[in-house]
C-alpha cells in the first residue's frame, strides 16, 4: 500500500512552493483545492498513492477540528512514503505552513483594514449584506451533509438523528457533547 | 465591529487559545456551528449579527473559514498576539489528534463499531450546522433589508446548492453580491 520514494531538497520545496500556491487560491475552504492536490501529489509526482490521499481526507473529517488538517495528514503520508517519522513531520510542517501563511497574512491584513474602516458604507454594507446567503448556506451545508451517506428512504434512521439534533440544538441549550456522544453510541451499536 | 464597552471578552491570551481548542476539540466534521454555539450563545463574545459579519469576512478570503474567523476574532481584541493565540489554539491540539489517529487507523479502520460510531457524529454535526443556519436566519429580522426578501435569497441559495447543485462561489458572489448593492443603497 505505502509507496517507496525519495525526496531531495529541491521537491520539499516544490511541496512547499505549491501549497502556497493553493493557499491563494482556496478560497471557501482549502477542501475546495482538493483536486488540484490530486493532480499535484497522486498523478504528476506519485508520492502519495489514492489511497493515502482518500484516507488522508476521511480521517480528518472524522477527527475533530478545522477540516484542514487533512492537509497535514497528506504530508505526514507524503514523509512516511519518503521513508522515516522524521520525514513525516517534515512534511507535516511544509504543508501546513505552505497552506496557512499565504492565506491567513492575507486575511490578516484584510481584516486590519475593514476594522480601520469599519463606519465606511461600503464596509458596512459588504459586511451586513452577505448575511442572507450565508444562512442560506449554512442551511444548504446541514442538508448535503445530512443526506451524503443517507440517500434513500431506507436510510430513515440516520437522517432522523440529524433531524432530531438539529431541532434539539435549534430550541435548546443543551450542551453540544452530549448530542455527539449520543450519536457516537447509537453508530456504534448499528442503531443508525 | 466589536465595540469597547464592558461586554463579554476573552481574559487572556490563554483564555483565547483554550477556548479556541475547546471549541476545535468539539467540532467533528466542521467547527463553524461550535464557534456560534460557544461564541455567541455561551460566552456572549459576540452578537449574531457581529458573527455573520465576521463570517462573510472569514467566508471570502481565502483559506479554512474557521481558521480565519479565529484569527480575525483573536486580532479584534488583542492584535496580532491575540490573532496567534487563536489560531494556535484552533489548530494545535487537534493536528497532534489527528496525527495519533493516523498512527491507530491501520488497527482499527474496520471495527465496525468504530465506523458507525463516526457515522453517528457526522448524522449529529450536519444537524448542528442546518439548526446554526436557522438561528441565523432569526437574525435577518433586523437586517437593513426587509425579511421577507431576505428569506427569499436564503430560500432560492438553498434550493440552487441542494437542489440544484450550483457551484458554492456563483451563489456566494452571485446572491452576495446583489444584497451588498441592495443593502448600501439602504444604509
Amino acid at each position: 500500500m505505502t509507496a517507496s520514494i525519495v525526496l531531495g531538497w529541491e521537491d520539499w520545496a516544490s511541496l512547499f512552493a505549491h501549497y502556497m500556491l493553493l493557499s491563494l487560491m482556496s478560497v471557501g475552504g482549502a477542501i475546495s483545492t482538493t483536486a488540484e492536490m490530486h493532480r499535484f501529489l497522486v498523478e504528476q509526482h506519485h508520492w502519495l498513492t489514492p489511497q493515502q490521499f482518500n484516507d488522508s481526507i476521511a480521517l480528518a473529517q472524522a477527527a475533530p477540528g478545522p477540516n484542514v488538517l487533512f492537509v497535514a495528514l497528506m504530508g505526514w503520508n507524503v514523509g512516511l512514503n519518503a521513508g522515516s517519522y522524521t520525514a513525516a513531520i517534515l512534511g507535516v510542517a511544509v504543508t501546513m505552513f505552505g497552506i496557512m501563511l499565504p492565506s491567513t497574512t492575507l486575511t490578516y491584513m484584510a481584516a486590519h483594514w475593514l476594522h480601520r474602516n469599519r463606519e465606511l458604507r461600503a464596509v458596512r454594507a459588504f459586511k451586513q449584506g452577505m448575511a442572507p446567503v450565508v444562512v442560506g448556506m449554512l442551511i444548504s451545508t446541514g442538508i448535503i451533509l445530512a443526506t451524503t451517506d443517507a440517500k434513500t428512504l431506507e436510510h430513515w434512521p440516520l437522517w432522523s438523528v440529524s433531524l432530531a439534533a438539529g431541532i434539539l440544538i435549534w430550541r435548546t441549550r443543551i450542551h453540544l457533547l452530549w448530542l455527539l456522544g449520543a450519536g457516537a453510541v447509537l453508530g456504534w451499536f448499528q442503531v443508525v | 465591529m466589536i465595540p469597547e464597552d464592558n461586554r463579554p471578552r476573552p481574559k487572556s491570551l490563554a483564555d483565547l487559545f483554550f477556548s479556541f481548542t475547546w471549541l476545535a476539540l468539539q467540532g467533528f466534521g466542521g467547527v463553524l456551528a461550535v464557534v456560534q454555539r460557544e461564541l455567541v450563545e455561551r460566552k456572549r463574545w459576540l452578537t449574531q449579527e457581529e458573527f455573520i459579519e465576521e463570517w462573510a469576512v472569514a467566508q471570502v478570503m481565502p483559506g479554512p473559514n474557521v481558521v480565519n474567523l479565529s484569527l480575525v476574532l483573536g486580532a479584534r481584541y488583542f492584535g496580532l498576539p491575540g490573532a496567534a493565540a487563536a489560531l494556535g489554539g484552533m489548530l494545535t491540539l487537534p493536528l497532534l489528534l489527528v496525527l495519533m489517529l493516523a498512527l491507530l487507523h491501520s488497527h482499527f479502520a474496520g471495527h465496525p463499531g468504530v465506523a458507525g460510531a463516526l457515522r453517528g457524529m457526522a448524522a449529529v454535526s450536519a444537524g448542528l450546522i442546518g439548526a446554526t443556519g436557522l438561528k441565523l436566519g432569526a437574525s435577518l429580522r433586523r437586517h437593513p433589508l426587509p425579511a421577507a426578501f431576505g428569506l427569499a435569497v436564503a430560500l432560492l441559495a438553498i434550493i440552487l446548492i441542494v437542489g440544484m447543485h450550483a457551484p458554492l462561489f456563483y451563489v456566494l458572489a452571485g446572491f452576495g453580491g446583489l444584497c451588498c448593492v441592495l443593502t448600501y443603497r439602504r444604509l
